[in-house]
């Protein structure tokens, strides 16, 4: 297991007023992503636990990459990941962050 | 999208928190002990493993058609929904709260959305405990007057205690993709050898644990199509009127089953026991479309009122 944390900056608070939210599940192939309204507006996070060693270069280009593309001021997103494929992490955090933003 | 609850979702496809969201009505689902909360297992992390924040139980209370109920979901796809140490507390505590609150404006029932098989094996002995723990606590939420539900139809089915656990509640109802019982096929092929349960052989490890063969049989009490919106309508139909747990029903349902291995007992594979039973074409059951599986009358002689 590994875990590391990636952090960002946001040029201002994420839409929604949902404080939190729940996308994936941990299971092989696939993530689990909590994203909470907890950082101040200009901040972002991503906090990682992945089962799969020595990938965190490719983690941290696919979350700068979605930082660059969504709305994710004041976020933090938690994963639990079961050796997801970058494509599904992806997908699961503009789920995740859109989640937030809407009513389920 | 994982958060939009429908009716018409599948319910083998859809994760837990799907399934709670579209079981009960709208926006009615208050989590207890949420994944912000974070309590998450103490014994995965040594393993290498990945925790879940929820543990890989939702708990929570809601309406159901307006009727307030508890009700607490494992998520089948993490760690195959296995019991361990928080996740078994969740229930256990879930299920001591309904009984403290029946007679006291609490919930009239507990929903049990199980999908597991059985005891994770990295904390095997606290896994054993919460069931034990949660069979005692629906026994007691029982006797205190709270219909406590079973609704299967997910990945893992319930096996192992999962099993069990089932077989204790008020009622249960199933779908065709749902399977139930103790030792799984695996399992018993293990133990006994492949002629004895050809473990590989999907279509016979439905027929003998599937959803089909349990409701004909009176191992569960309704046979639902498989989506969240029959669960519903099912859960909905089986809260109204539990049966009491006394000495008597323990008895009856005793005497029931006596009597199904009396008529039954030396049949090898369902279809013998559709024959046996003078079902129509038994060798088509596990085949035919659930509306056509839903006109046949239950088994007259094993047709059961206990539990």
């Amino acid at each position: 297991m590994e875990t590391f944390r990636v952090q960002g900056k946001a040029t201002g608070r994420a839409p929604g007023e949902r404080p939190y939210a729940l996308v994936g599940v941990n299971a092989s192939g696939d993530l689990e992503v909590l994203v909470e309204r907890v950082l101040p507006d200009g901040e972002c996070a991503v906090e990682v636990a992945t089962q799969v060693v020595g990938f965190r270069d490719v983690w941290q280009a696919v979350i700068e990459d979605f930082f660059d593309r969504a709305p994710v001021g004041g976020l933090r997103f938690s994963i639990n990941d079961g050796g997801a494929r970058p494509n599904t992490v992806s997908l699961r955090l503009m789920q995740a962050s859109r989640s937030i933003e809407v009513e389920p | 999208m994982n958060d939009m609850p429908s009716h018409d979702l599948d319910w083998y496809e859809a994760s837990a928190r799907q399934r709670v969201n579209g079981l009960l009505d709208a926006d009615s689902f208050v989590e207890f002990i949420g994944p912000t909360e974070r309590a998450v297992s103490p014994h995965l992390a040594q393993f290498g493993l990945t925790g879940a924040f929820d543990d890989g139980l939702i708990a929570g209370r809601g309406r159901l058609a307006g009727q307030a109920v508890f009700v607490a979901a494992q998520e089948g796809r993490f760690l195959g929904g296995a019991f361990g140490e928080v996740h078994g507390a969740k229930l256990v505590g879930l299920l001591r709260a309904a009984r403290e609150g029946a007679g006291r404006g609490g919930p009239k029932a507990v929903l049990l959305l199980l999908d597991t098989g059985g005891v994770r094996l990295q904390e095997a002995n606290a896994g054993e405990l919460a069931i034990s723990e949660a069979i005692h606590a629906i026994i007691e939420a029982r006797m205190a007057g709270v219909a406590v539900v079973a609704l299967i139809g997910g990945r893992a089915g319930a096996f192992g205690g999962g099993g069990i656990v089932t077989a204790c509640c008020s009622r249960i109802a199933i779908s065709r993709h749902g399977r139930t019982s103790v030792s799984g096929p695996e399992v018993i092929e293990t133990n006994k050898g492949v002629e004895e349960f050809d473990s590989k052989d999907r279509a016979l490890v439905w027929r003998i644990t599937g959803g089909r063969t349990r409701a004909l049989l009176g191992g569960a009490d309704l046979y639902v199509e498989g989506h969240v919106g029959g669960f519903r309508q099912a859960a909905l139909s089986l809260i109204g009127n539990p049966p009491t747990f006394s000495l008597e029903t323990l008895a009856a349902e005793q005497k029931r089953l006596a009597d199904r291995l009396e008529r039954f007992g030396d049949c090898r594979d369902a279809p013998e026991i559709w024959r046996k039973a003078g079902l129509p074409d038994p060798d088509r059951i596990s085949e035919i479309e659930d509306a056509t599986f839903l006109a046949i009358p239950q088994l007259q002689a094993v047709r059961h009122d206990a539990r």
